[in-house]
């Protein structure tokens, strides 16, 4: 099952805490019940989206691998049930 | 506040080039282009904002501007031979400056035109007419006391306000002659609350980034003096945080933290003195919005505060002893520590957190990434928690003889609501000592912090408990 959890990698580089993404640390408390157990949020050094303008604008973080540009918590969410359905 | 934050990120990429008078016309051209659209009515009114906000960080007020034709880079050059500071702190960027409509109560389509009609009945002022069917306010008479909207039915009236007026507990913001808000400094008590308010970025805090910068270039040596919250500003260890103002070009760093371990001792007793010869309560004095809201404010409540100085005080004092010809920076989390800063005899510029953090990002810094820096002077664990609500306090009581019974009062946050709190102090008290922080969480929650003041907090314990207790420590 702990397979099977969605990853969600937060960065906590300098840019991406200027920019906003200490608030990204409090992704685990603010999941909804029903996505409770089902993600594993971690802190992340930064994960170098910053250094290449493509990526979009910091706060960065990652879901399952897949880069998330302008974070923020309600984004997040709604981008990790985008990933549950797939 | 992100676009702050990026303003402040290209002047100090500017700086460490030393192509600060070349490079700054460009900064609202690079940020606003041409084909992408605009935030306010046109491009070149967003440019014109960035202009405007630009000449605050490069130290200025803007209505010190005589002719609207002079560039940026005019102001840097000015800028770079400033000799003289000011202590007005805030300014506020007319140009971004909305001027929201003055607060009211307005009447939207919701109304349903009911017959009771009970914000017409219930109006004291008689401002309310009907006009086709729907309320109408008259606003020449209103006097925005708000029945109309308490018992409409329909929840059909709303309170409109002006947020920079609203979120300041003192009244010091207000509309000039042409709507745009002014700071009245006579009662301003630099909380920076409006600045953290306003929507549209209008208020902004004067910068002394240019004066640090000339400074390093002349090869004066500069000496970081970080504030207690500063722990809890980035993911990463007191060692990595202080490490990186190495890495930043400052050539010595000290924790404040130090000073409030003389401030906790010269409180406790203090208090221990004032409680023994009578007197009925002692408040904290180590948050500069709060003595200058009793000064300007709560006249009656002045015999009751602390006379101890701030952790800022002493920690500078020993900085300056140490460091007799250098220049010494405050890392602050607040604009009232950069006033504080500019009434100091030891400080000379204060950096705020936000600057600071933009600096390490224009330096290519990744805090995380740095190794640990062993600490050489380890302030107290409780010196370190002078950063949150609550830690003054705690200190306090830690040192204070345990036959001193303390009954502690927090105020943590001024609003309007806690100022008439502490104005009933002096007639009646229900402590005996009471620790005022002006920002709600205690300078973790000042207006220039970087992290959201839970994360902060989270943070700054893992600070305080790395250090030693006070209690063991010799200050």
């Amino acid at each position: 099952m702990d397979d099977k959890k969605i990853e969600v990698l937060v960065c906590s580089g300098t840019l991406c805490y200027l920019m906003g993404g200490s608030e990204l640390q409090l992704l685990s408390e603010c999941l909804p019940p029903d996505l409770r157990g089902m993600v594993d949020v971690k802190g992340s050094p930064c994960l170098d989206f910053c250094n290449h303008p493509k990526n979009g604008r910091p706060p960065f973080a990652t879901i399952n691998g897949r880069c998330i540009a302008q974070a923020s918590v309600s984004l997040l969410i709604a981008e990790i049930r985008k990933e549950i359905k797939g | 506040m992100l676009i702050r934050r990026e303003l402040i990120t290209r002047v100090v990429r500017l700086l460490i080039e030393n192509r600060l008078e070349e490079g700054i016309n460009r900064i609202p051209i690079e940020m606003r282009p041409r084909k992408n659209g605009s935030v306010r009515c046109c491009v070149h009114k967003d440019r014109a904002v960035i202009k405007y906000k630009l000449m605050a960080l490069l130290g200025y007020n803007i209505s010190d501007e005589v002719d609207e034709l002079t560039p940026l880079s005019d102001y840097a050059r000015m800028a770079n031979q400033r000799t003289e500071l000011t202590d007005t702190v805030l300014t506020v960027v007319d140009e971004a400056c909305s001027s929201c409509r003055k607060t009211s109560y307005q009447v939207t389509n919701m109304c349903r035109g009911c017959v009771a009609r009970p914000c017409m009945v219930n109006c004291p002022k008689d401002s309310i007419k009907f006009v086709d069917g729907q309320a109408s306010i008259d606003h020449t008479t209103c006097v925005n006391c708000g029945q109309c909207l308490k018992v409409c039915p329909f929840h059909a009236i709303v309170y409109m306000p002006v947020p920079c007026e609203e979120a300041c507990p003192v009244g010091a913001i207000s509309k000039s002659d042409d709507g745009v808000e002014s700071i009245d400094i006579t009662k301003c008590i630099n909380c920076g609350k409006c600045m953290t308010a306003c929507p549209f970025g209008a208020v902004m805090e004067k910068s002394h980034l240019v004066e640090i910068f000339r400074n390093k270039r002349e090869g004066r040596k500069l000496v970081a003096m970080v504030a207690p919250a500063i722990a809890g500003q980035f993911s990463a260890d007191m060692g990595k945080i202080l490490h990186s103002f190495k890495e930043l070009g400052f050539d010595y760093v000290y924790e404040v933290a130090e000073g409030a371990d003389i401030t906790t001792k010269v409180e406790a007793a203090e208090l221990q003195e004032r409680l023994e010869s009578g007197a009925p309560f002692m408040t904290t004095s180590c948050c500069p919005a709060y003595t200058q809201l009793v000064d300007k404010h709560i006249e009656q409540l002045k015999p009751y505060v602390s006379h101890t100085h701030t952790p800022m005080y002493y920690a500078a004092q020993v900085a300056r002893h140490n460091h007799p010809n250098d220049v010494l920076v405050f890392v602050s989390p607040c604009p009232a520590k950069r006033w504080e800063s500019f009434h100091d005899p030891n400080v000379d510029y204060t950096l705020s957190f936000e600057e600071y953090g933009a600096w390490m990002v224009a330096a290519g810094i990744d805090v995380n990434a740095l190794r640990s820096t062993e600490i050489e002077r380890y302030p107290s664990g409780e010196g370190r928690g002078f950063g949150a609500s609550g830690g003054v306090t705690q200190a306090v009581k830690a040192l204070a003889p345990s036959t001193l019974k303390i009954t502690d009062i927090q105020i943590n946050g001024i609003d309007k609501a806690a100022i008439r709190q502490l104005k009933s102090f002096p007639k009646s008290c229900p402590g005996n000592f009471v620790e005022v922080m002006t920002c709600e969480g205690g300078c973790i929650g000042g207006c220039n912090v970087i992290s959201n003041p839970k994360v902060a907090l989270r943070q700054l314990k893992q600070a305080v408990e790395a250090a030693p207790s006070i209690v063991n420590q010799e200050v």
